[in-house]
Order: C-alpha cells, then structure tokens, then sequence
C-alpha cells in the first residue's frame, strides 16, 4: 500500500510537473496583475465604452468554469482557429495556459482591486484634482499606491488560489503536476505508488502555498495604510 | 457623457470632454477591431457554417446532450452543497470546541484540504480506493471497508468488487467538492460565530444556558443571518467547479458542451462551448444576485450583532495567512 519506491521511480517527472507549475503559475501571476490593474482603471474611467467593457468582461469571466476558459483556449483558439504563438505545440499550449489563468484571475484582481480604491478616502481624491492632476495622473500617483497596500491581503488569498488553479490547465494539454499525476494514476501496474504520490503532490503544493501566505500576511500588516 | 463629478474625476469642462471624446472614440476602435479580428478569423475558419451552429436550435440535442449534462451539473452540485455544509458545521463548530482534542484535529483537517488544489482531491477519490482496496481487503480491516462501501458510499454508486473499489466519477466529483468547500464553509461558520459580539454568549452563559444552549439557541441563529451570504457565493464556486469533472469524464454540462456534442456534429467545439458558456453564466449571475440581494437585506435589517460577512469581503482568508487586524478588504478569498 505504501510503495514508495514506486514513487520515487517517477520522482524525476513529478518534479518536472512542479517546475511547469511553477513556471505558469510565475507567468500567470505577472499578467494577472497587469489585467486586473488595467479593468480595474478601465471599471473607473471617464469613459464609458472602457467602463461597460470591463463591466461586461468581469461578470462573464468570473461567472464561467475555469475549465471552460482554459479549454476554449486550448482547443477552441489555438486548435480551431489555430492562432498559435508557435510552431512547437507544448510552448503554445503553454502561453495559451498561462493567458487563460491570467485573464480569468484578472477578473478577480479587478474586483478586489476595485474595492480597494473604495478604501481610500474622498480627500485624497479631491486634493488630487485640486491641486489639477487629470485623471490618468491621479489614479497612478495618488489612488491606485493607496489602493494596492490595502488590499495586500485579499490579493494573496487571490494569488493562491490562483497557484491551486494551475492544476486545471491539465485539461489544457498543459503537463503540469496534475496532469502527471493523472498520467501516473491510469497505469493500472501503478498501485501501491498512488498514496505516497498524493501525499507527495499535497506536500509540495503546501511548499508552494504556505510560504506564500505567509509572506502576504506579513507584507499586509508591514504595508497597511495608518489611517 | 454622463456630467456628474464621480470620486475620481470631476464633472468635466469643454476640454475634458473634448479628450474623453477622443478616448471613447479610440477605445472604440480598438476594442472593434480586437473583435473584427476574432470574426474576420472565424470566418477564415469557416466557424461561421450553418451546419457547425444549428445543432443549438434542435430539440434533440437540447433533450438528449445539454439537459442531461446540465441535470448531472446540477445533481453532483446539489448534492455536495449539502453534505458541504454539514462537513463545514461540523467542523467549523469542531474548531471552536473548548477541548483540545477536538480543536486541533478539525484545524489540521479544515487547513489541510483547504491547502491543495480540489482537482487533486478529486484525482485522489477516483483513482486511490480503486489502486488500495485489494491490499486492504487481504488486510484485517477488509470486512470493515466491505461493511463501509456496502452500508454508506453505495448511496453514491460507489461499488465493491472481489475487494476492489469502484468509485465511479459522480462520487468522486461530490466527494471532492464537499471536501474541499467543506472546509471552505468551515471557516465561514467559525467566522461567523466569532463575529457574534461576546456580550451574547455572556449574557446567555448568565441566564444559565449551557454550552450546547448558547451555540444553537444565540450565537448560531444569529451567525447564520450574518453568514448567509457568504455560503450562497461560495455555492456558485461550488457550482463552478463541478466542470472539473470534466477531466475525469463526468458527464457534466461541459463534458456535453466539450466532448458529446463536438463529436455529433463536425467538431463544432468553439459553438459549443460558446452555448455552454451562456448557460453557465446565466446560472451563477442569477445566484450571485441571490447572494448579494441577501448581503444587501442583511445589511439592513440588523437583526444579528454580528457584521454581514460579504460576497467577497470578509470572507476567511487563505491558508498560512492570519491577518489579526484585518485591512480595508478584509483578506476574504473573494470567491475565486
């Protein structure tokens, strides 16, 4: 039952599965920023066709299966359509992957962003246009830096459940740890080795999200706005 | 233009607007052409052939594909939700015992499911009792499992064969999602009662009440109204995440929408899942209005001591995080 050799035949693959974790969960991490910052000033602008854009591509984007996102990229853009970002099929699948999780998870960095230039105050606002900052000038230099250190927190239980999500881009043709694992576990020869690999699989993604935790819990209380 | 000064900006002047016109206009046209991109490549594609979308308007595609799939959906969410939140009581409650051995356990096991990706999960209730069970069966605990399979998980369909388990993806799918949303709404409860001022439980312990009389007479009655809104949202990412099924070849909505009907009809696969998408997404708008319609009425009539736990805000934070003071947005996991 307890067949670590079993596991550690294969040791070589689950790490490699890890370290393609690891590599869409860093790309992903990046450009979801870079999306949800983007909707949420285009959720706060003056003008109203960015404001109903980003409105219209929150609601549908959060409303739908991150299966259903990372598959019609996969199969339905890249396989169908065949806009590709390369000849090599794993690298593509791989930036489609990594463009799938950050727009849907730039949907939720939007929200939570969102709330948290509700946070700042009506003065800071009004002392920007005072003192005649235009509207791109005052979200950069005055709004958006107080928005970002209050919602430290929120964004790191977002960033880990985005590392969690990384395991879906398995559906995607993606060979991330779960799809390894999956590969793995349809061996009927691969018995005994099944507990020692989940037990494997759910330490190294407790290494992956714990520190991580940890380190956004710290940042929050360390960045927190004195008001 | 709408003329009101909003916080960010002020009720623009003719220059102001002259720029804003601009914007819109070039916002316009990109957003545009992003989209005349898209169709001038469907088309290219031949996405656009009749037969790839006239599928979605026969009856027997609706009957015999997508209303089974979405009633499979429905089924595997209906039934997790429940056995979910009875998972999230007990040990949300388990968490708040004034005994050790109780706290502790129900703590290691609420942050250990919370800590790994549900798919994991769902890979670990469908693959692991079939690869273990013989070698438990030859062991002294087989006449247990027999009993246990026979008498419990055969309500789920799960099956015993010579020894062997067979569980098939329908239980693994709801096994999963209750555990892993279980012990999401473990922590909601748990918040939700501390929520509740002191002072309640005081004046409950002074009336005589014991332990057991002032959870479910006081604080639970009040907890629930503040956390209502907070399961309702965490049900739509319940919701969603039974499409993970799909990976393991539920026969879900998206396994309809992504495998069933692509293989009927000329690998419509982007149709499809285009339709899928509307149904999906008409469901969870249609909760998640629920659930803010509760926040909302919650937040008017105070009936609870406690503060409304939000759709997003306030909801627990994220594993290995312990935020004591919590910042503007609360260091809720925002539903995602």
């Amino acid at each position: 039952m307890f067949d670590f050799s079993a596991f550690f035949d294969h040791f070589d693959e689950i790490l490699q599965g890890f370290w393609a974790t690891i590599r869409l969960a860093a790309a992903s991490a990046v450009l979801s920023l870079i999306i949800g910052t983007l909707l949420a000033s285009f959720r706060v602008s003056p003008v109203p066709v960015l404001r109903s854009f980003g409105t219209g591509y929150v609601n549908i984007v959060r409303n739908t299966p991150l299966t259903l996102v990372l598959l019609l990229c996969a199969q339905g853009l890249n396989d169908t359509l065949h806009l590709t970002f390369s000849s090599n099929s794993s690298t593509t699948y791989y930036w489609w992957a990594v463009l799938g999780l950050s727009g849907y998870t730039g949907a939720f960095v939007c929200e939570t962003l969102r709330s948290g230039i509700n946070t700042v105050p009506l003065g800071q606002a009004e002392a920007a246009r005072s003192i005649g900052l235009t509207f791109t000038q005052s979200l950069r230099m005055i709004i958006l830096p107080q928005a970002f250190r209050s919602v430290i927190a929120p964004m790191g239980s977002i960033l880990i459940a985005m590392i969690k999500n990384t395991t879906v881009a398995a559906a995607a043709s993606y060979a991330e740890v779960a799809l390894v694992s999956k590969t793995l576990l349809d061996a009927p020869t691969f018995t005994g080795g099944a507990i020692p690999l989940f037990i494997g699989v759910a330490v190294g993604f407790m290494i992956l999200i714990l520190p991580t935790g940890f380190f956004f819990g710290w940042l929050a209380k360390r960045m927190a706005v004195a008001r | 233009m709408s003329k009101e000064a909003t916080v960010l900006f002020d009720a623009p002047g003719p220059r102001a607007q002259a720029r804003n016109r601009v914007m819109t206009v070039v916002s316009a046209v990109v957003l545009l052409a992003i989209f005349a991109a898209l169709v001038w490549r469907f088309n290219d594609k031949g996405q656009f052939a009749g037969e790839l979308w006239s599928p979605f308007v026969k009856w027997t595609v609706w009957k015999e594909l997508i209303l089974p799939g979405l009633g499979n959906t429905l089924k595997a969410a209906a039934v997790a939700a429940v056995l979910a939140m009875l998972f999230g009581i007990v040990f949300g409650l388990g968490r708040l015992s004034d005994h050790r051995w109780i706290r502790i356990p129900a703590g290691a096991v609420v942050e250990f499911f919370r800590a790994i990706p549900l798919l994991i999960l769902i890979f670990l209730m469908f693959f692991v009792p079939n690869k273990i069970s013989p070698s438990i069966a030859d062991s002294q605990f087989g006449t247990l499992q027999r009993v246990l399979v026979d008498d419990f998980f055969s309500l789920f369909g799960v099956e015993i064969n010579a020894g062997t388990i067979i569980v098939p993806a329908f239980a693994a799918v709801v096994f999963g999602l209750v555990l892993y949303n279980g012990s999401v709404l473990a922590e909601v409860v748990r918040a939700g009662v501390l929520s509740i001022p002191k002072g309640q439980a005081e004046a409950a312990y002074s009336i005589g009440l014991r332990k057991n009389g002032v959870m479910r007479l006081v604080l639970l009655p009040q907890a629930i109204r503040v956390m209502m809104p907070a399961i309702v949202s965490q049900l739509v990412v319940l919701l969603k995440d039974t499409a993970l099924g799909f990976i393991i070849a539920y026969g879900e909505l998206l396994n309809a929408g992504f495998n069933l009907i692509p293989a009927n009809y000329h690998n419509n696969k982007i149709q499809a899942g285009i339709v899928i998408a509307i149904i999906y997404i008409a469901i969870n708008m249609a909760v998640s209005r629920f659930a803010t319609w509760l926040e909302g009425r919650g937040r008017r009539n105070r009936k609870t001591g406690g503060t409304t736990l939000g759709t997003g805000v306030g909801t627990p934070p994220a594993p290995g995080m312990s935020v004591k003071d919590r910042t503007a947005g609360g260091t809720g996991s925002a539903s995602i």
